[in-house]
């Protein structure tokens, strides 16, 4: 059942900013993935449309509705933006368009009034790779942040239950990597460090 | 929760294809993967063709399907484009083959991006064309692509627009093999090749009939042509009757060849193709609380064109709005023309737009679907709408 | 009565003499056969006809001697250029009288 309730008739948008390998096309899938399997009859998720490269910045989106979704072009006020590397919150572009009052989340290991970000909306972070490094989720020499921060999102939009993204990551991952990662995202969920802002 | 490009290979592998060729190309890549993998995996019992390029995947596929083999095929832009000589001959062969096109704008200059230039480019191969709204549709219309393909002995080519559907993952039904079965029994040839009663197939054909060894009068090259037109146009009854099976067996609707919303009392129509469509109604939302009557009219099947079908659907309308991710250089829309072609004559007095939008990718909103409506309107009730061109909705 | 009684729905054939019509019509050299150098003819034994092996028309019959249909031959002179012993001349069709 969706936990969250609806006040508008539009879908609740998630725009994620990431590294190319970082695994953020991933993590909006399985955060679209969960919101199904919890209810919502409406989910859709999609990467930046193009090329893409290793290292050089991309961002992927999820949209998640009580209703089946119709809107297919790109987000341009989302409710929520998700960083997975900090260094990515130079570039501007990365909070354009983030609705007032919706949520920034940041994978950092700094608290939210550290990150000296401006802005009318409330700003949560998560150490996600400081807890993924912790408990050795690394591929490729690449730590993989992109489950844990679904602890987080989780937190901040109370929109999915814990227990359907631990049901699509059981679905997705193999034994040991599963157990992995729902250690990371019950501890990003615990630890997320939240600023509201009035 | 699946993208376009894996609804689409799901959709051949349940129509239980037997011989798939095809070459990759950006972003129809994911389905010649997929269906790669589920022969490997034995999960489809297919010959899987390794080819050198778009012509021979669909010079294969040609070939197997004259030996009985039920094929199929995908691609995009460029290998659409290098695939023409052969959709001619594959269409002329009147052999039911399916293609899968996601939709890709094509150069020059280079751009991997959406739109349905490449589609639009092949109107006139003979092929049946029809446009996926969403993922489910686009997995459903591959399944029934088949059924109309062998009922009608043509060729059928479904189109769905890139990465906005091929990379999107959205919730899709996705029916057991047994429904599946139930629905698409085996193919049966209308024509074989076969060593124990051998025939020529497009020998050539001269202009004027001729009497063969057996003293029987054979088609000249017209003939032939005719005998396509005729299908063509008796496809669209075909196309509707398996749209009918498919609607009372999976319970989605796809009565008719083209898909409506709120046109029931609708002063005002937008016309679209493919995912455009369902942007549109989000526009039609907006422009109703603005209180104008606004209806949606999603074209699914292009080839044949259902001309009495739109008129009957805008006939009614003061104004139609056509915006087409195309352009008939030196012309307008493609679709747009169509549009105004089945109005012609129907008696009805509508005014007539079109908008070029979204090429190459350029993402479409649906507020400046919205915008162009009211725009549009603003002129009609001024008296000063220009019709002479489409308008495009970019930064020139 | 149309063409539509044939039952076809594309370009099809069945194998047969004549199915593209009287090609010998199209003739404007015709090839004849010098037996006095033709192998099989020469030896009296079934040997060689390379000329009915490679005859497009299979208008060249694998007989002694070899004959050939002159009202399918197209004149292509395919097999004056495939006989090994030069048995084979074209000649004009001007040259014969009807």
């Amino acid at each position: 059942m969706p936990v969250r309730w609806f006040s508008e008739a539009r879908p609740y948008e998630i725009r994620w900013h990431g590294r190319g390998g970082q695994g953020a096309v991933t993590a909006a899938k399985t955060l679209a993935q969960a919101a199904h399997l919890n209810g919502y009859r409406g989910a859709t998720a999609s990467p930046s449309f193009g090329a893409e490269r290793r290292g050089a910045p991309v961002s992927a989106s999820t949209r998640i509705s009580p209703e089946p979704i119709l809107v297919v072009s790109q987000i341009e006020a989302p409710d929520v933006v998700v960083v997975l590397d900090q260094t990515l919150l130079r570039d501007s572009d990365v909070i354009s368009g983030l609705r007032n009052g919706g949520w920034l989340v940041v994978n950092s290991a700094q608290t939210p009034g550290q990150l000296g970000i401006e802005g009318e909306f409330n700003v949560a972070t998560a150490d996600a790779t400081g807890i993924c490094r912790e408990l050795g989720l690394i591929v490729s020499g690449l730590i993989v942040v992109n489950t844990a921060m679904l602890g987080a999102i989780a937190r901040v939009s109370e929109l999915v239950e814990l227990a359907s993204i631990d049901e699509v990551i059981r679905n997705r991952f193999s034994n040991r990597s599963a157990e992995l990662n729902l250690a990371a995202v019950e501890k990003t969920y615990r630890t997320t460090v939240i600023e509201r802002r009035p | 929760m699946i993208d376009g490009n894996r609804a689409a290979a799901l959709g051949a592998k349940l129509s239980r294809v037997q011989v798939v060729a095809a070459y990759p190309i950006t972003p129809q890549t994911p389905v010649t993967e997929a269906l790669s993998e589920f022969v490997e995996r034995g999960e489809l019992q297919a010959q899987y063709v390794n080819v050198e390029s778009e012509h021979s995947a669909l010079a294969v596929c040609s070939s197997a399907s004259l030996v009985g083999a039920r094929t199929f095929t995908a691609t995009s832009s460029h290998g659409l484009a290098y695939m023409h000589e052969m959709l001619h001959w594959v269409a002329g062969t009147r052999l039911p083959v399916v293609l899968a096109c996601v939709n890709r704008a094509i150069g020059a200059p280079w751009n991997v991006l959406n739109d349905q230039q490449d589609s639009m480019s092949q109107r006139d191969t003979g092929w049946i064309q029809m446009y996926a709204r969403n993922n489910q549709e686009i997995l459903d219309l591959v399944i029934q692509a088949y059924s109309i393909a062998e009922k009608a002995c043509l060729p059928v080519m479904v189109c769905y627009d890139g990465y906005v559907l091929s990379h999107t993952e959205m919730p899709v039904g996705v029916p057991s093999q047994d429904a599946v079965d139930r629905f698409l029994p085996p193919y049966k040839p209308h024509t074989i090749l076969d060593p124990g009663s051998p025939r020529n197939y497009n020998l050539v054909t001269l202009a004027n009939p001729r009497v063969n060894a057996e003293g029987v009068l054979c088609h000249g090259y017209m003939e032939i042509r005719y005998l396509l037109q005729e299908a063509m146009e008796k496809s669209k009854e075909t196309i509707a009757d398996v749209g009918r099976e498919f609607s009372d067996l999976f319970g989605r609707s796809y009565v008719k060849l083209l898909w409506e919303d709120r046109m029931q009392d609708a002063e005002i129509a937008i016309v679209a193709m493919g995912s455009l469509a369902m942007e549109a109604t989000v526009a039609a939302d907006a422009l109703r609380r603005d209180g104008l009557r606004v209806g949606v009219i999603g074209l699914r099947v292009f080839r044949p064109f259902p001309g009495r079908d739109v008129a009957g659907a805008l006939g009614r309308c003061r104004l139609v709005v056509v915006f087409d991710k195309s352009i008939s250089y030196g012309n307008e829309g493609a679709t747009c023309t169509e549009i105004k072609a089945a109005l012609y004559g129907s008696g009805a007095n509508t005014a007539v737009h079109n908008f070029i939008v979204g090429l190459g990718g350029r993402d479409v909103k649906a507020r400046e679907l919205a915008d162009a409506v009211k725009k549009t309107l603003s002129l009609v009730e001024g008296g000063a709408l220009n019709n002479e061109s489409a308008e495009w909705i970019c930064e020139i | 009565m149309g063409t539509r009684d044939c039952g076809h729905i594309c370009g099809e054939s069945s194998p047969g003499i004549g199915e593209a019509g009287k090609t010998g019509e199209w003739r404007d050299s015709r090839p004849v056969i010098d037996e006095d150098r033709c192998t099989p003819a020469r030896k009296n034994k079934p040997a060689c006809f390379l000329c009915w092996l490679y005859c497009p028309e299979a208008v060249m019959s694998k007989t002694i001697p070899v004959r050939i249909d002159m009202e399918y031959c197209k004149g292509c002179g395919i097999c004056a250029q495939v006989c090994p012993v030069h048995a084979i001349a074209m000649i004009e069709e001007g040259r014969f009288t009807a």
